[in-house]
């Protein structure tokens, strides 16, 4: 049986339209032989949570350049938990200060990648943490 | 010692240096002498721009087989302004220093005004927070964690009283970034402007006004294309009459650069979007002379130096061709284009951010080159957050240099002439204008970009972009090359007390207004723009009565509805 592709929501929430970043993911992901389903812009965490779960999402990728990520991120995490969907891992980028990253590790954002990170890397980081036709449980 | 006879035999002889003659001596010189001696040493690499462009190892006059000084070159402030639009440019009046500013409270960006203009700078630049870009106030349920962040918060007028107390408006000029809402905000300004004693007839200014750019890049648009596009017409009509100084639109090359665009792309989908106002402008029945002395643009530079000395000088050329030939303007000041720059966000680097003064400052040249009229040089830590007071003046500090000290502003366009940059310019105008042709072809921007071309064209730009830097074919200093580790650096940072300082003037400003004054003023502006009348008088009587953006802009989904992008990458 063919091994099943990662699935990786590439969700922005938050209210600003830098959406360069997330797409440049986007396509990436997509040229690494993953699927990937992105949003589009200004979604709320209850719209990303739900199409996370709807699409069976093995990732969420949160790209986000607007500052509100201290009040999105935790309430992201904690719309998962509350849906019983705390197994699908979180990651982000875009422009988060370096002195906010622990706690937005803290809160459950599994790793963050700051400005500058290559394609690859994000590659290889979701290659190497997420299982292949499905979420590390 | 040489006499008059030989000065005219050796000028003789220089004319007889026909083109052919020195494309065949740079072939063989080429073949010769550079290819051998390259052969010599590193590796060779791709010569090529930021943009991807190809750059030959050497420029001469076979380049420019027909190159005409007084045709394509001519005089400063004479058609087509290669030179410049002013007679004078830089030495008649340097560029304006405008550093686009806004966070906080009105109260935080207010202080941040006069400390800026105590210290030397000549105009003021409002960044707004992304609810009122958004035309929501900061008590919607999507601005939860955005009040005060990414600019100042404007709810009502009430808001734009403070944000401009102590500043005189018939003595400072003001550019607002702003688009879907700009029409509202105008008027807000105008309001203010009105109980400081100050007329409409004198106040001066710009709003950005370019929706166009919103659907191709930057993508802070509330209504569809179509009726965008009316409301920015209004303005256009009520501007020429009523405030005549003003800036109607500043027509955007910066974001759809940023968003990863060429410096072709940035050019030729900035002009086209400048026809798709003008000929929007004609169909309402306007006088070309009468509204396109007011059309200003906005660009960005980039760290390509000459690429966007360039692309300034082609912007210029293809504006006023296109004005003049193809709208059949009669007023020169109508095939003027007059422009602001900025530096280029995204070249600024998260790692090693010191380094970004630098790039600030090359970018900054280029523009200055390239006569720039208003320039905003970016600070040194916007990669990180909006800037701290000693990083913008930094910032500012290097325009001064560079009009102080540099020399850059003592000769008007020192690099005219050049066999690089004249070859550059004529390529780059050349290529514009078959993007702007196939746009045409398509039936015009709005139907470009309900087709998604621009937005195609600049995602694939991007991700070309950034493949290469992946891939070490583009260098990025302390990214991909000459990494090393560095302590955070200082940030101004806005707490989660600015939202609750605001919400608390909102819920007082929606409490002392007189309700049934809001409620008229609302239900006459729907009335208006169901019978498609010119919304500004109205908007006045609505920002005058102290409803808020949000209200206004609720008013204005009712009747126009509201955009849903598509979504692909």
């Amino acid at each position: 049986m063919p091994k099943k592709k990662i699935r990786v929501l590439v969700a922005k929430p938050g209210l600003d339209g830098h959406d360069r970043g997330a797409k440049v993911i986007c396509r990436a992901l997509r040229d690494a032989g993953m699927e990937v389903i992105y949003t589009g812009l200004r979604r709320t965490p209850e719209e990303i949570v739900n199409a996370a779960i709807q699409e069976d999402a093995d990732l969420i990728g949160l790209s986000i350049l607007s500052g509100a990520h201290p009040i999105l991120f935790p309430r992201i995490i904690g719309l998962l938990k509350e849906k019983g969907a705390e197994d699908i891992p979180v990651i982000a980028g875009g422009i988060i200060p370096e002195k906010d990253v622990p706690r937005m590790k803290k809160a459950g954002i599994r790793e963050i990648f700051l400005p500058g990170t290559s394609t690859r890397d994000i590659v290889g980081w979701i290659r190497e943490h997420i299982e292949k036709g499905g979420r590390k449980r | 010692m040489r006499t008059g006879g030989q000065k005219e035999k050796a000028k003789v002889k220089a004319k007889r240096q026909k083109a052919p003659d020195i494309k065949k001596a740079y072939e063989t010189w080429k073949r010769n002498k550079y290819s051998r001696a390259l052969e010599a040493c590193v590796p060779p690499t791709a010569f090529t721009t930021v943009s991807g462009r190809m750059i030959k190892e050497l420029y001469t006059p076979a380049d420019l087989p027909r190159f005409d000084f007084l045709r394509d070159l001519s005089f400063p402030g004479e058609y087509p302004f290669t030179r410049g639009i002013h007679p004078t440019m830089h030495r008649g009046r340097l560029w304006t220093m405008r550093q686009f500013s806004g966070f906080g409270t009105a109260e935080d960006t207010n202080k941040r005004y006069k400390y800026l203009l105590a210290h030397g700078q000549t105009g003021l630049s409002v960044a707004f927070h992304l609810p009122t870009l958004m035309g929501i106030d900061s008590d919607h349920p999507l601005a939860k964690g955005e009040v005060g962040k990414c600019g100042v918060a404007i709810d009502s007028l009430a808001d734009m009283e403070v944000l401009f107390s102590g500043l005189p408006l018939d003595k400072v000029t003001t550019s607002m970034t702003i688009n879907a809402p700009a029409a509202i905000l105008w008027a807000m300004y105008i309001a203010v402007a009105e109980k400081q004693g100050v007329s409409p007839k004198v106040i001066s200014g710009t709003i950005q006004n370019d929706i166009l750019k919103e659907y191709i890049a930057q993508k802070t648009f509330v209504f569809p294309p179509r009726p965008s596009m009316k409301l920015i017409v209004d303005t256009f009509e009520y501007g020429a009459k009523e405030v005549p100084r003003w800036n109607t639109i500043s027509i955007s090359g910066y974001h759809i650069r940023e968003a990863g665009a060429t410096a072709v792309q940035e050019l030729a989908f900035t002009l086209r979007d400048g026809i798709e106002y003008v000929i929007w402008g004609l169909e309402r029945g306007l006088e070309i002379d009468e509204f396109a002395p007011r059309l200003s643009y906005f660009f960005n530079s980039h760290s390509d130096f000459f690429e966007e000395i360039a692309k300034f000088r082609a912007a210029r050329v293809i504006w006023a061709e296109v004005m003049r030939n193809r709208f059949g303007a009669r007023d020169p000041r109508s095939w003027w284009l007059r422009f602001h720059t900025q530096t280029s966000g995204v070249s600024l680097m998260a790692q090693q951010p010191y380094n970004n003064v630098v790039r600030v400052a090359i970018q900054a040249l280029a523009a200055v080159l390239g006569g720039t009229q208003s320039l905003h040089t970016n600070s040194l830590d916007e990669t990180f957050a909006l800037p701290s007071e000693d990083a913008v003046t930094i910032a500012l500090r290097t325009q001064q240099i560079l009009a102080h000290e540099s020399g850059a502003a003592n000769t008007i366009d020192p690099l005219g002439g050049s066999y690089f940059i004249e070859t550059l310019t004529k390529e780059m105008a050349g290529e514009a204008k078959d993007y702007i042709k196939k746009i045409d072809d398509m039936g015009g921007m709005v139907r470009a970009i309900e087709l998604g071309f621009p937005q195609k064209e600049i995602a694939d730009s991007a991700y070309w972009y950034q493949k290469a830097v992946d891939a070490k074919e583009k260098i990025v200093v302390g990214v991909n090359a000459f990494e090393m580790e560095h302590e955070p650096i200082p940030l101004l940072e806005i707490d989660e007390s600015v939202g609750r300082q605001q919400l608390a003037r909102l819920r007082s400003v929606k409490k002392s207004r007189e309700k049934a004054a809001v409620k008229m003023t609302l239900s006459d502006l729907k009335k208006a723009a169901r019978d498609e009348r010119n919304l500004m008088p109205y908007l006045l009587k609505c920002v005058k009565a102290y409803a808020t953006l949000g209200e206004i802009m609720e008013a204005l989904k009712d009747v126009y509805g509201e955009y849903e992008e598509p979504v692909t990458f």
